[in-house]
């Protein structure tokens, strides 16, 4: 039975799932305690935020895009020619709760996620994170801390950026390439687009956010055995983030109200 | 200053450290001696805290280390410099940042004082105007040699080096040796050096100490050490591939 867990995964998985919280007690202690690394923070909120931006963008387009090809095939098919002026709260709804905020974890784990680990992977194999230590920098600190504020702030802003390029998208297939009343398909994404809607994205962003961090960081500073250790360490982190990312969506869209009723 | 009593140091089942006992006094310097591989890095790495032991305890100054942990632990660090078998430096830092990064977190000197004391500190090492380099732009040894300067920077009580001269050309090692005893005689710093280089063992230690399976197996002088009646101290002071040391 190879796929029913023996109790040495079992006990393993928890280990892990252990040094995961005590990382993650870390890094609250440093965020919340103790004197930030604001250089270290400036350099992380650019290279997090700025230079994901084109991937979020391209990203975000063609999901909006598709989305909407979907969206006006299924409206056009089930409920008949005609009912696609009413796709824009549906495709608003789901761009902003679901699709831009996984797209967007998705892209920065592999792209910021991975270079996490390999840099402090990196970092370890080559003694600086003791350096780090020796000159009074506690690693969690000034590596750990920042990465993780910067990646929480980012996430969050660049799903934001996402939201309103893959709305643009979608509103550009339906009103634009298929000829759809501009005017009522507008009226009725404003009529029924909650604010909380967006806010839900953004707070399972800022989540995500975390997870991106800490994972690459913590497969970072376990990393062993030379460049292959630092190669197994990236490809773990964009592994276990993704699928963590995923998992815990469905969990927190479970967990938020569907609707506060606020608009 | 430094008291290693009964150090027990496993990595998974494989034991490195058994049973390690070592006195380092004020003001000496101490050579740690011992084949690749016997556990000289992980020994001084336990001075620092940066490994906990297994068993036993580490005191500096009079206060046991292992069981320490943040602050109180980095108060610990600011008594030593340690200089990495590998350099360590940090890549993604100039050189001058390098040198800088104890300065700022451990001393409050103005940005002007620090930036004198990083030239100062790459002259001592022989090195001028590679501030602005990036660590990968420098040759092994002088990576070294910043490393070193990175460690003294902040002139701690005690340095730990991890093999100061492997890397580097002979003239070069033995400038290293210079600085090595001057740091000792005008700044009372407290040294523990490892290296395999009997020659600078002889001219820098006020004692030396071999490290063998797990143990310290001899202590003293180095003409002590040169007489020693131990056939493993010779056979390694010696570098002979014959003797009781089996290394196939
Ligand atoms: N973090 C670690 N995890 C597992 N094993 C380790 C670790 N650090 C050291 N070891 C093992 O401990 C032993 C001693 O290593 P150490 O680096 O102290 O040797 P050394 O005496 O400094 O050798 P060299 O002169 O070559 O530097 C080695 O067998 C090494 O494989
Ligand atoms: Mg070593």
């Amino acid at each position: 039975m190879p796929f029913f867990p023996r109790p040495r995964h079992t006990i393993m998985f928890l280990e892990q799932l252990g040094e995961v919280g005590i990382l993650v007690g870390r890094t609250l202690r440093n965020i919340f305690r103790r004197r930030w690394e604001r250089g270290m923070l400036i350099q992380q909120l650019e290279e997090i935020g700025v230079r994901s931006l084109p991937v979020v963008l391209l990203t975000a387009a063609f999901g909006g895009l598709v989305f909407g090809l979907q969206t006006y095939i299924g409206f056009h098919r089930y409920i008949g020619p005609g009912s696609e002026v009413y796709t824009g709260p549906i495709i608003s709804l789901g761009l902003s709760k679901e699709l831009i905020p996984l797209l967007v974890a998705v892209m920065v784990s592999g792209r910021v996620g991975s270079a996490m680990a390999a840099q402090i992977g990196t970092m370890k194999i080559t003694e600086q994170i003791d350096a780090l230590f020796s000159l009074g920098a506690d690693p969690v600190r000034y590596l750990v801390a920042p990465r993780t504020v910067a990646s929480v702030v980012m996430v969050p802003c660049l799903t934001m950026v996402g939201d309103l390029m893959g709305m643009v998208a979608g509103y550009f297939y339906i009103v634009i390439a298929m000829g759809v009343n501009r005017h009522v398909y507008l009226q009725n994404t404003m009529l029924y687009l909650e604010l909380w809607d967006v806010a839900t994205g953004l707070i399972k962003a800022a989540v995500f956010g975390a997870v991106i961090a800490i994972i690459g960081c913590w497969q970072g500073l376990k990393t062993r055995g030379g460049a292959e250790g630092v190669g197994r360490a990236t490809t773990r982190t964009v592994v276990i983030s993704s699928i963590t990312i995923l998992i815990l969506n469905f969990f927190l869209s479970k967990a938020l109200p569907a609707s506060l009723g606020l608009k | 200053m430094i008291k290693i009593v009964g150090l027990h140091k496993s990595f998974g089942s494989t034991p490195v450290l058994r049973g390690v006992d070592l006195e380092v006094r004020r003001g000496e310097t101490m050579v740690v001696i011992g084949q690749s591989g016997s556990g000289k890095s992980v020994l001084i790495k336990h001075l620092i805290g940066l490994l906990k032991p297994d068993r036993g305890e580490i005191y500096v100054d009079g206060i046991e280390i292992s069981r320490l942990r943040g602050d109180a632990l980095q108060k610990v660090t600011r008594k030593f410099g340690m200089l990495f078998q590998g350099a360590a430096l940090f890549d993604s830092l100039t050189v001058g940042q390098n040198v800088r990064f104890g300065l700022e977190r451990y001393t409050s000197y103005t940005s002007d004082e620090m930036d004198r004391i990083v030239a100062d500190c790459l002259a001592k090492v022989g090195l001028r105007g590679v501030e602005r380099l990036m660590p990968h732009e420098l040759s092994g040894g002088m990576k070294k040699r910043v490393g070193l300067a990175r460690a003294i920077a902040y002139s701690p009580d005690i340095m730990l080096y991890d093999e100061p001269s492997t890397g580097i050309d002979p003239i070069r090692a033995d400038a290293i040796n210079d600085l090595i005893n001057v740091m000792k005689t005008e700044l009372r710093v407290t040294s523990v050096v490892i290296t395999h280089d009997m020659v600078s063992s002889y001219k820098v230690a006020d004692r030396i100490a071999m490290l063998y399976d797990g143990r310290i197996i001899e202590i003293g002088t180095p003409r002590e050490i040169q007489n020693s009646g131990n056939p493993v101290v010779q056979q390694f002071i010696r570098g002979e591939a014959e003797g009781p040391i089996k290394i196939f």
